[in-house]
């Protein structure tokens, strides 16, 4: 199947040449009333489970690494709105978003948080490690950047198989230095992988400025040397992300090979859970907080465009606490798992 | 309805901290997000961020006070009765019940972490040979003493430098080059990108030149990502350049287990580093051996593997206040002695084993303790004297069984002391399986104090 070289066909579909300004390529989409309160309760619950698992982190409900994504919301939302069935996923540690909006449940989510036998990876796993074959999702990677060729070989499935579903690869600007980043790029195109490079750059890898760790921090530009177009993407607005996700998806899904979508997106709270929080000022998260809160964004073009009332969203926060409350109630009381699992699933057993 | 806001556990080995400051007064309104204060540990300041909507009515813990208990109710916040309904009635019910399965171990706020082990007891150790008698000696942790070795050693030799991620900047990720930046400056404390196995080899390529590089991992699982470095650069140069051209280099960083950090971020990696010809391993327990022993391995010509760890770092010992206090790689040392059985281990191992050996002693069994300190090359002598007086042998690490460092001491002794030994050499290590997340399976798949308490009786046949 490499043999399947980049055929005079697909050379003569010249792809658009990268991003060269900061400015996104694509417009944002326009979003029907039943797309802008679908995003909207999406994100929502994504807020809300992060919020409660940070909450039960201090309580010692949860332990370990803990790293969560609010303020990064409409990246996976408007991601997996352009997806379809079979779509494959795969993200780093900082993966909670990704497993609810790949429609995984929240109780299994919150009970692998808290170790509990009832966790998507019945608590041997945790916040970094899970995984739904139904779903599609293929974790939860706690290795930074070994997503990145797992995912580019997830899309060489797709292709061997000879299906049109694409491998949507989510990884941090920080991952997006590792060196088998570009050594994926390189046969992603060799071979016209149906992969989306999804890097959500919100700025720090920990303590580390974008600025402090990379020579080229134009990330849409990191597939130039191997032709891989790219686009920057204002990853705060749901509308841009599901707009430049159906490009790139469609891109891929029609045989042209990678795409490399760079998410400006922003991360509110620490890293993980403990963060000295000196490397960037109090000022700083509170201006994207108050100036491009993602969900905020949603919320006020809904009540401006009349999609719904004050009313209406009260009732859609209502059910997604009502959601992340019963998970946190399984997650408390849902038993550890059984000693006699220390010794499953190491080996298939035949 | 009011809500408690109480002391986090911002980390996994966190069991207490200090209230620097309130950000917000009584009569503030709060929103979800909102930074209340300001905690502080021994590793880091961090923020307690409000989860709740409503308005602060009453700070319970003043700013300053020390020795904050993670779970101490500090502050009340007043949410407005809409807001009762809609949000802070959750949260509410949370903390009212507090889960009641919550196992022992995590409602303390340090989930199954190392306190499943407590700090070993002072033992009868004797006297160290390497300690003239009448030394001053200073009380600090393992980790002050290890940025002290490197410091030491920075400002004896120009040509030392440190690098790796979060080194620099952010003082390090488990703060153990605190202060280095300050004080060497941006030249020799060199902050990387996320990008192990071209920075290893570029640490490699600049011993190859000559200069002595102290590369830190965050932590060793993050090393194998750049092990065929370690492994075919910096290990095989002296050899396969006929002796011209060595690899004077230090790999440093946490190894084995922390605490719920789960398969991919807890593995022991001293027996595979010491499988390799061309590495010294070293391993320290104490303070003292970490200073000692890290400044010995910047001056070595050689590539060395130093193996810390995270739950050791925070942990204070005795450190002799010597100039030049160096601990020779390659001498394994008597920690504690005995008469009746062997206890073989190093690093936090040490822990294990000081803790079981206090058990043991009730039960009128007297246990000597080894801490191996360097793995590669290994101090068989000492380890064979002991065996010769004892007969008897136990290892402990927390590495799989399988072609373990343990596995490597059964087979010297049997070729070395078998006439010697009264019962077979008992191996206690991890389970043989990747680490699990669940606090009740962690603390299976690690040794336990009991299982090296039933060992000692196996080996004495009691
Ligand atoms: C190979 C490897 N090196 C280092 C780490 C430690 N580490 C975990 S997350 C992280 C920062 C990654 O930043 P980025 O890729 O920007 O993702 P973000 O956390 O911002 O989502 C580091 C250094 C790791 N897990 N794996
Ligand atoms: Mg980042």
């Amino acid at each position: 199947m490499p043999a399947t070289r980049a055929a005079p066909a697909t050379k003569a579909a010249r792809k658009p040449a990268a991003a060269k300004t900061n400015l996104p390529v694509t417009p944002p989409a326009t979003f029907t009333k039943e797309q802008e309160l679908e995003a909207y309760r999406i994100m929502l619950l994504i807020r809300r489970f992060e919020e409660k698992s940070g909450q039960m982190y201090g309580m010692g409900l949860i332990g370990g690494f803990c790293h969560l994504y609010i303020g990064q919301e409409a990246v996976v939302t408007g991601m997996q709105m352009a997806s379809k069935e079979g779509d494959a996923v795969i993200t780093g540690y900082r993966d909670h978003g990704h497993m609810l909006a790949c429609g995984m449940a929240a109780k299994g989510v919150l009970a692998e948080l808290t170790g509990r036998r009832g966790g998507l990876s019945k608590g041997k796993g945790g916040s970094m490690h899970m995984f739904s074959k139904e779903k599609h999702f293929y974790g939860g990677h706690g290795i930074v950047g070994a997503q990145v060729s797992l995912g580019t070989g997830l899309a060489f499935a797709h292709k061997y198989r000879g299906n049109d579903n694409v491998s949507l690869t989510y990884f941090g600007d920080g991952a997006s230095n590792q060196g088998q980043v570009y050594e994926s790029f390189n046969m992603a195109e060799l071979w016209k992988l149906p992969v989306v490079y999804v890097i959500e750059n919100n700025r720090y890898a920990m303590g580390t400025a974008v600025t402090r760790a990379s020579a080229q921090t134009d990330f849409s530009r990191r597939g130039i040397s191997f032709n891989i177009p790219g686009e920057q993407v204002d990853g705060m607005d749901v509308r841009a992300v599901k707009a430049a996700a159906d490009k790139a998806i469609a891109w891929c899904r029609a045989g042209n090979g990678p795409y490399i979508l760079e998410m400006q997106t922003y991360r509110y709270r620490g890293h993980s859970m403990s963060d000295p929080a000196k490397y960037r000022t109090r000022e700083e998260v509170q201006k994207v907080r108050d100036e491009s809160d993602p969900i905020e964004m949603v919320r006020n073009r809904i009540l401006a465009q009349k999609f719904a009332g004050e009313d209406d969203l009260k009732k859609i926060d209502a059910d997604v606490r009502n959601i992340v409350n019963e998970a946190a109630e399984f997650a408390t009381s849902d038993p550890e798992p059984d000693p006699s699992e220390l010794y499953t699933d190491i080996l298939v057993e035949s | 309805m009011p809500v408690n806001i109480l002391m986090p556990a911002l980390s996994p080995t966190m069991e207490e901290g200090k209230l620097a400051k309130w950000l917000k007064k009584p009569g503030d309104a709060i929103k979800s997000g909102d930074v209340l204060a300001e905690i502080e540990t021994d590793k880091a300041t961090m923020e307690v961020e409000a989860v709740d909507e409503g308005v602060l009515s009453k700070i319970l813990v003043p700013e300053g006070t020390e020795n904050v208990k993670v779970n101490t109710p500090i502050a009340v916040i007043a949410g407005d009765v809409e807001d009762a309904t809609a949000s802070a009635g959750s949260e509410e019910r949370a903390e009212s019940a507090p889960p009641v399965v919550a196992p022992a171990a995590q409602s303390t706020g340090a989930p199954a972490s190392a306190p499943a082990i407590p700090a070993a007891p002072k033992s009868a150790a004797p006297a160290d040979a390497e300690i003239p008698a009448g030394t001053n000696m200073v009380t600090m942790t393992v980790r002050e003493a290890l940025r002290d070795a490197m410091a030491e050693e920075m400002r004896r030799d120009a040509d030392v430098f440190v690098m790796g991620e979060e080194v620099a900047e952010y003082q390090g990720a488990y703060k153990v080059t605190q202060g280095l930046l300050q004080e060497f400056g941006a030249k020799r404390v060199i902050d990387t990108p996320i990008t192990e196995h071209g920075f290893a080899g570029i640490g490699v390529g600049a011993a190859m030149a000559g200069l002595k590089p102290i590369v830190e991992f965050m932590t060793f699982n993050f090393a194998m990502q750049a092990i065929d470095q370690i492994v075919n650069s910096a290990a095989k140069t002296l050899y396969m350049s006929g002796g011209q051209m060595g690899c004077p280099i230090v790999f440093r960083g946490p190894n084995g287990a922390a605490a719920r950090v789960a398969a991919q971020h807890s593995q022991d990696y001293a027996a595979w580093y010491s499988n390799i010809p061309g590495l010294k391993v070293v391993s320290p327990y104490s303070a003292a051996d970490a200073k000692g022993l890290l400044k010995s391995a910047i001056r070595d010509p050689n590539p060395i593997i130093f193996l810390e760890n995270e739950i050791m770092y925070g942990q204070s010992f005795e450190v002799p206040e010597i100039a030049d206090y160096l601990v020779p790689i390659g001498k394994a040392k008597v920690a504690r002695s005995g008469k009746d059985v062997t206890i073989v281990t190093w690093s936090i191992g040490m822990r294990y084993a000081l803790n079981a050996a206090a058990e043991l002693e009730k039960e009128g069994i007297d246990v000597e303790v080894i801490d191996l300190r360097t793995i590669r090359p290994m101090d068989t002598a000492t380890i064979v004297e002991s065996v010769k007086k004892t007969g008897r042998c136990i290892t402990i690490e927390e590495g799989y069984p399988q072609s373990g460092v343990g596995a490597e001491i059964a087979a010297r002794l049997m070729t070395e002391a078998f006439d010697y030994l009264d019962a077979p050499v008992i191996r206690i290590t991890g389970k043989d399986v990747p680490m699990p997340y669940a606090a009740n399976l962690e603390k299976l798949a690690l040794p336990s104090i009991a299982e090296i308490v039933a060992a000692a009786k196996a080996v004495l046949y009691r």
